[in-house]
């Protein structure tokens, strides 16, 4: 213990060793809010559908846009974490744990809503028994399946010299769970090979893997005739919304951890300038995006095609769509490109407005098609009830318990990789700078 | 194989709704309440669009009844992940209520909004309770349906011919809305026996299909409208 205290990271190890009052106000918080959505969606059992807002031409709403939207941020993790590392790029020491864990938690929840949204939950069973390749929502089940166990390795692969360490040097009461976890792992050099070995074969299996996620998600939509969902370029539109909707929840988190934890030291401004960066550039590829999917719908002028387009544009959806335009574009653009606007508070805004701004997306892509029937047939206006809002916000609660539990439990920055930095990134980084500049000696002969 | 259809005469209908009743008893549709129909719930497997043209007071309204159109591609039945619905071997398309698992993909892929979902527990009022069909079964909560071209009077139907030892004559076999149709607006029959009624008129020059351009191929005519 005491020798821990002297070690350089003793603040990565804090949250796990002390913990202040207001760690437990918080859960317990978010646990009545979870109790409370789960008492919801108990009654959702007992009446059926009954209780939410959707009716017979909007049939989907809240839990289908939340599912987009929960797997949208998973992108963030394992996606940019694994680009990170492939690139070497060497600030990324910090991040990678946080958008790992974010990635496998918002899984857990986001692929839980198809099951919330089914009117009969009691026959999910029915997808293994009787499953039909042809349709979307099996691609689905496949893609969220493998992603889920992909991602969850690819968190714990890179966690064992960590929990490693935390078996040697602390004295908790998990003790017993970090010997398991830990696997024997004694940090010899054949371990380290085979780590290293592992975490780089998951880094390249994951990145297709999530790609093909959220272009499967937009499948579900794109694979209907319904004006406009039957787009071709949904596949990397959602994609593109996702890791920005992602990289926004990150930075969000970024902030987060680094105020409560007291990470200033090891999240610094150039972290989240790099990120801002990233953040920036995806609302450009997703503005383009959006874009390009309006004018060809605007200019091909075809009357299903604009019914729904109005209904964006000017219709009943123009406050959601303009404060998504507003919110995706214009905040971050305007904050990101001006220096004296990209402090961390100013980073802060912009990303909780991209998540605002993505989750308005979502609304309005699912609900104008659907509120727009191909014939003329009265569709009632769809509003969420509050068995809907309560499980949105028991989902937004699951996701920061369980971070927060997470938190307790394991270090949120990954020691040895910042202690690697420390020891080896250096020097590599140098040998691999150098490598890169052309070589300065000159030999003899082609001197003369 | 007989290819079932219907052929509509939208200047014979006059949207009286007799359809939609018969439907309505003849497969034991639930009746949702005030309520749910004003949140837009009705369960209609039989509905009657209305179409309105012009400005009042040059108004033309056109009436347009609309079944399940057993699209002989149907994007509905491509969707479905546990094939709850499908393409049956009398050119029907089915559904499985047993198996449903209720994630209403199928209604958000069919064109025609023609299929509907139990957002509660189908109650029905007692009266009521005692003149359900016993050839229909009842619904579940949480389940989909949509008109099924009276499947189980061609069930009947056919066990009735085999009994009788003899092939399947047309006339046998008639949905409920075709049957109650005051102004024989509604015909149905066999679309590939040259000889029916059916026949012709689905080769009339005002025959068109809905959002035929879609490719569905719906097995549904109407005959177009015309001012007199
Ligand atoms: S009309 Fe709709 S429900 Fe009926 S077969 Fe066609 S797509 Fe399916
Ligand atoms: S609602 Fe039922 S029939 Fe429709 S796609 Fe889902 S499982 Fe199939």
């Amino acid at each position: 213990m005491e020798n821990l205290r002297n070690d350089p990271d003793y603040t990565l190890y804090r949250p796990i060793l002390e913990s202040d009052r207001r760690f437990y106000w918080m859960i317990g918080f978010l646990s009545v809010v979870i109790l409370w959505a789960l008492v919801m969606y108990i009654r959702q059992l007992v009446y059926g559908l009954e209780v939410t807002g959707l009716n017979n031409t909007v049939t989907w709403g809240f839990y289908i846009i939340n599912f987009v939207f929960f797997i949208g941020i998973s992108h963030a993790g394992t996606l940019i974490s694994a680009i990170l590392r492939l690139s070497q790029a060497e600030w990324r020491r910090p991040i990678t744990r946080m958008a790992e864990v974010i990635t496998a938690i918002v899984l857990m929840i986001g692929g839980l809503h198809p099951i919330i949204d089914l009117g009969r939950p009691d026959r999910v069973l029915n997808v293994f028994l009787y499953g039909r390749l042809q349709s979307p929502l099996l691609w689905d089940v496949t893609a969220i399946g493998l992603y889920f166990t992909a991602s969850t390795v690819y968190l714990y692969v890179p966690m064992i010299p960590d929990i490693a360490l935390l078996r040697d040097k602390t004295n908790t009461k998990l003790k017993w769970l970090y010997t398991f976890l830990s696997w024997g792992y004694e940090g010899t050099e054949r371990q380290k090979h085979i780590l290293e070995r592992a975490i780089t074969i998951l880094m390249v299996a994951v990145i297709p893997i999530a790609v093909s996620v959220h272009t499967v998600i937009s499948y579900i939509f794109s694979m209907t005739l319904q004006s406009g969902w039957h787009s071709t370029i949904f596949g990397p539109y959602f994609v593109t919304g996702a890791i920005f909707s992602g990289t926004a929840t990150l930075l969000v988190v970024m902030i987060a951890f680094r105020k409560l934890f007291h990470l200033e030291n090891y999240l610094k401004k150039i972290h989240f300038q790099y990120m801002g960066i990233l953040l920036l550039v995806f609302s450009l590829f997703w503005t383009y995006f959006t874009f390009s999917e309006f004018l060809t719908g605007i200019y091909g002028n075809e009357p299903k095609e604009m019914s729904v387009i109005h209904y964006k544009l000017t219709g009943p959806y123009a406050p959601y769509f303009w404060t998504m335009v507003i919110c995706n574009f214009i905040i971050p653009v305007v904050i990101l490109s001006f220096k004296k606007l990209k402090t961390i508070p100013g980073i802060l805004f912009a990303s909780i407005a991209v998540i605002i701004g993505m989750w308005l997306e979502r609304l309005t892509i699912i609900v104008p098609s659907l509120s727009s029937p191909r014939l003329p047939i009265i569709s009632e206006p769809y509003f969420p009830s509050m068995t809907e809002w309560s499980l949105f916000a028991g989902g937004v609660a699951a996701f920061c318990l369980l971070f927060l539990i997470f938190a307790k439990i394991f270090p949120i920055i990954s020691i040895w990789e910042i202690k690697e930095g420390r020891e080896e990134g250096l020097n590599e980084a140098k040998e691999r700078l150098d490598s890169y500049l052309p070589d300065t000696i000159i030999s003899e002969e082609e001197a003369t | 194989m007989a290819k079932w259809g219907m052929v509509i005469d939208l200047n014979k209908c006059t949207g009286c709704g007799s359809c939609v009743n018969s439907c309505r008893m003849e497969n034991n549709v639930p009746n949702v309440g005030d309520k749910a129909a004003q949140a837009g719930r009705t369960m209609d497997w039989m509905q009657i669009i209305t179409e309105y043209h012009g400005n009042y007071p040059n108004i033309r309204i056109v009436h347009i009844p609309r079944p399940c159109f057993q699209c002989n591609n149907p994007p509905c039945t491509k969707v479905c992940p546990v094939h709850a619905t499908f393409l049956n071997e009398d050119g029907l398309v089915g559904q499985i209520y047993q198996r449903c698992i209720g994630c209403r993909f199928c209604m958000a892929a069919c064109p025609y909004s023609a299929k509907s979902f139990n957002y509660s527990k189908p109650d029905f009022p007692e009266a009521y309770e005692k003149t359900l069909n016993p050839d229909v079964t009842r619904r579940m909560n949480g389940v989909v349906e949509k008109c099924s071209f009276c499947h189980h009077r061609l069930a009947i139907a056919k066990d009735v011919a085999r009994f009788e030892e003899r092939d399947l004559e047309e006339e046998d076999y008639q949905p409920a809305c075709s049957e109650s149709c005051p102004t024989n607006a509604i015909t149905f029959g066999d679309l590939d026996n040259p000889e029916h009624r059916v026949t012709h008129l689905m080769h009339s020059n005002r025959a068109f299909r809905l959002e035929e351009e879609l490719g569905t191929e719906p097995k549904v005519y109407y005959l177009k409208k015309e001012d007199k």
